[in-house]
């Protein structure tokens, strides 16, 4: 590029990187004066080389380009009629008030959607009760399988991890006052009665939760949901119902197997400090009741209920495309483990009014 | 009917290509070259291997025998660098669009300029712009690929393809899902892109509507005889071929 009295003169190759480099100078030669484009040297120019060469006409009153070969004549007006074409309209944001007005409602009904969601499951299962032969059996131990007996070994060795950690974190200060006989107490009780079911929940809500999301998000997005209801199944029945079941059946027995190895876990430190495991045994006997762990085990099979419609939810709810996936299965989970947690608050209080 | 199609050197050469999976073999010994400028399409029925043929030629599935050299290049031979000057030459279209769902239209065809150039970013969307202006999507710049229709993601998956004025575009299926309209239109489009700025064109297609108003020359593939049957301009193998699947499929018989 050669600048002259107001001609700047381009010559050579004018494709992609050779305007990339030459982009800033000559805008910036562009808009400081009406200038001349002379192009007559130019040997070949690409799309990006003549959205320069426009642009930099643009870019001041006066600016012109002049002696170009044909074929880059060509080039350069097959662009000119490409910039030309109207450009989008810029989209109107609205005003802050009906913007929370729009998230409001549709808030709103997304809640309401979600409430609809729960009446037609429980019709679904009520309609099974009646019927019971038109369950899917094979379904519901496909995911009985998939949701349980796969997360045994990940539930067994994060249980016993928190009952080792609980119980050393727990054993250090009542040891200052004498007290580490009832670390069995402190650590039984909060597993049996909190921890089990929560944490068994997390797990839940991690490992199939998110997973029940995206299949079924893919599952609509590929228009698969579209298809059963169009031949007149109701994906509900198929898709979901087995789901939930399979998240129902499987929490309780998960939170069992998390508080018993973190009992265990709990024991193995108990003997490190050096109490014999039938003092253990013995301390757990006395202050634990059956109502505990029942208590426990209930709640979770409402847990279960809960991270699993929601899964299924959050995928039938699905957009279109990849990340419409995503989405899904990141709601499944934060869903999910908010739910829990506001349900276990529910249980607290409705324990504590029940006396157990 | 490109002027310069008949006597043009060669931007592609595949030497003695054989493809398949494992011992299930979809063709043998291919050998073709493109001529720089022209439209060249790779037809033939479904499941004899056109698309496998094409993710051959730019590298993402090898061939099992054979050699590809592009622009000089084997394909199969180049690493680091010289791959990465190679892949900024060609462009492709994927038969979905293959759009990244979470950007929008002008967003998509801006990319490959933000990794491969120098240009700012207001100079990158106006050359975006332009791009998607040679498609005629200039209007829908800032629409989400789910939000427009398959015909406007093809389009948008040629603009994005064009993003570095590759002198070599391949395109998969064109008018696969497509109305005739609207496959008439993308024709067009490739005919006005091949004409004004020069680009080889390598289409894979059986819709023969499409292959006789675009294709300067082509050849078959065949799923029987595991090969390549017939090669040259395919309105002369319309009326001329005595092949009988060539016969059949131009004239739409079942062979």
């Amino acid at each position: 590029m050669t600048v002259d009295s107001g001609v700047v003169t381009l010559a050579g190759r004018l494709d992609t990187m050779a305007a990339s480099d030459l982009w800033p100078k000559l805008m910036a030669q562009a808009a400081g004066g009406p200038v001349v484009l002379d192009v007559a040297g130019v040997t070949a120019l690409d799309t990006t080389g003549a959205t320069l060469l426009l642009t930099a006409e643009a870019a001041g009153s006066g600016n012109s380009i002049r002696g170009a070969p044909p074929k880059v004549t060509d080039v350069l007006e097959r662009v000119r009629t490409a910039l030309a074409a109207p450009r989008p309209k810029p989209e109107k944001g609205l005003p802050l008030l009906a913007r929370i007005g729009k998230a409001t409602w549709n808030a709103g009904r997304n809640a309401l959607g979600s409430v609809g969601f729960l009446g037609e499951l429980t019709l679904i299962a009520l309609g099974t009760l009646l019927r019971p032969w038109r369950l899917r059996l094979g379904e519901v131990l496909r995911h009985l399988d998939e949701a349980g007996t796969r997360a045994f070994p990940l539930t067994l060795l994060l249980g016993f991890l928190l009952g080792v950690i609980l119980a050393f974190q727990s054993a250090i200060p009542l040891r200052r006052f004498g007290a580490e006989i009832f670390v069995p107490n402190l650590v039984g009780i909060s597993l049996l009665r909190e921890l089990g079911p929560l944490m068994a929940g997390v797990i839940l809500a991690g490992r199939t939760g998110s997973a029940y999301a995206a299949e079924l998000g893919t599952m609509s997005v590929n228009e698969e949901v579209a298809a059963l209801r169009i031949m007149g199944v109701d994906p509900m029945g198929l898709l979901v119902l087995p789901r939930v079941m399979a998240g129902v059946l499987v929490m309780p027995v998960l939170s069992l197997l998390l508080t018993l190895a973190g009992l265990a876990g709990m024991a193995l430190i108990m003997g490190l400090f050096g109490f014999p495991l039938t003092t253990v045994m013995q301390q757990l006997s006395q202050w634990l009741h059956l109502g505990d762990m029942l208590g426990g085990l209930f709640k979770a099979c409402f847990f279960g209920l809960a991270i699993a419609a929601i899964g299924c939810r959050a995928g039938l709810g699905a957009g279109r495309g990849p990340r419409a996936v995503g989405d899904a299965a990141t709601s499944a989970v934060v869903g999910g483990i908010v739910s829990i947690i506001l349900l276990d608050g529910l249980f607290a209080v409705l324990y504590e009014r029940l006396g157990w | 009917m490109t002027a310069q199609a008949g006597d043009a050197e060669a931007v592609i050469h595949c030497e003695g290509i054989t493809a398949g999976f494992g011992s299930n073999i979809l063709f043998r010994d291919v050998t073709f070259e493109v001529r720089r400028g022209e439209v060249f399409v790779i037809l033939g029925g479904s499941g004899c291997g056109k698309s496998t043929l094409l993710k051959l030629m730019i590298g993402l599935v090898p061939p099992l025998a054979g050699t590809v050299t592009i622009l000089g290049t084997d394909v199969w031979a180049t690493e680091g660098q010289a791959r990465l000057d190679l892949l900024t030459r060609i462009g492709v279209m994927w038969q979905q669009g293959a759009l990244f769902g979470s950007q929008t239209l002008l967003e998509n065809v801006e990319m490959p300029l933000a990794e491969h150039t120098s240009l700012g970013s207001a100079a990158r969307a106006e050359v975006a712009r332009a791009k998607l202006g040679l498609v005629g999507l200039s209007e829908a710049a800032n629409r989400l690929p789910s939000e427009v229709s398959g015909g406007m993601l093809k389009r948008a998956g040629v603009a994005r393809a064009l993003a570095l004025d590759p002198p070599i575009l391949f395109l998969d299926e064109p008018s696969a899902g497509l109305d005739p309209i609207t496959s008439a239109g993308l024709d067009d489009m490739i005919r006005d892109l091949s004409r004004t700025l020069g680009t080889t064109f390598v289409v894979v297609t059986h819709e023969l509507a499409s292959i006789l108003a675009i294709g300067d020359r082509c050849i078959m593939l065949d799923k029987e005889a595991k090969g390549m049957i017939a090669e040259g301009d395919p309105r002369k193998l319309r009326d001329e071929s005595t092949q009988p699947t060539v016969r059949a499929f131009f004239r739409r018989e079942a062979a």
